[in-house]
């Protein structure tokens, strides 16, 4: 199967309420499609991440799915400001979230670890002052 | 330990009831971080938390969480139930703190859960 764009949406900086909305969609498609549970839960996993990172993080950006018959790609890309130290933002604990995030339980410095972990292959394009372009990859 | 034995124990109040009684929870998670729930939980496993926002019933969609209990007796928000009824996740109240009702559910017999190296 060519690989197929599944879902894109546009997150907003800051937009809490909807922080979530995006994965919890695509699990719905990925059931439908009838991925495996283990899998999909692994591909949402990413997703939430992404997302809130987005929101947590960025200027705002959009999240783009792509899925084939021996992959699930998952694309992260926001319009800055960059990280900073990406060697530091892989560090587990560490966290450039303010207190409001941390309240909500996120800003925890494990965002990008969990991102990892759950994937088969990351990439990330990245720098100060840049724009944020995230590739997460989840073979089925 | 099924969730029948859990409600005495802890005192619950149910404010979202999805499931029946014999549900069989293998572990649980005391927790206020999201990120380290999403790193660390499975399926079946309680989620014991002071956090009362929607993104606790996200995180727990996310992964495959299919109950909470909020300590100390705080109550969510409106918009915290309302999602876990949309989503059919359980949600309980507890007046217990949290070191509590974590001592009463390991010594009633439910294990850590496999924590992977970071």
């Amino acid at each position: 199967m060519q690989e197929k764009l599944i879902l894109q949406n546009k997150i907003a900086k800051g937009d809490f309420a909807r922080g979530g909305e995006t994965s919890s969609n695509l699990k719905e498609l990925l059931r439908k499609l009838g991925i495996q549970s283990d899998k999909n839960r692994r591909v949402t996993i990413v997703t939430y991440e992404l997302e809130m990172n987005i929101i947590i993080h960025s200027h705002g950006g959009e999240i783009q799915v792509y899925i084939s018959s021996e992959k699930i790609r998952v694309v992260a890309a926001d319009t800055g400001p960059g990280i900073e130290d990406l060697e530091k933002a892989f560090q587990p604990g560490y966290s450039t979230a303010d207190d409001e995030v941390r309240d909500m339980g996120f800003g925890a410095g494990m965002g990008l670890n969990n991102i990892k972990h759950y994937s088969d292959e990351l990439e990330i394009e990245t720098g100060p002052g840049q724009e944020t372009k995230i590739v997460a990859t989840v073979y089925l | 330990m099924k969730l029948a034995d859990i409600i005495p124990l802890l005192q619950l109040e149910p404010l979202v009831v999805i499931d029946d009684l014999d549900f069989e929870v293998e572990t649980a998670c005391g927790c206020d971080l999201m990120s380290d729930v999403l790193a660390f939980s499975q399926e079946k496993t309680l989620l014991l938390t002071g956090l009362t926002n929607p993104q606790v019933v996200r995180t727990a969609e996310m992964t495959d969480i299919k109950f909470i209990i909020f300590v100390r007796g705080k109550r969510p928000q409106e918009e915290t139930i309302e999602l876990a009824r949309e989503k059919g996740i359980n949600l309980y109240l507890s007046p217990k703190p949290m070191f509590e009702c974590c001592g009463l559910l390991y010594q009633g017999g439910l294990s850590s859960e496999k924590i992977r190296r970071i």
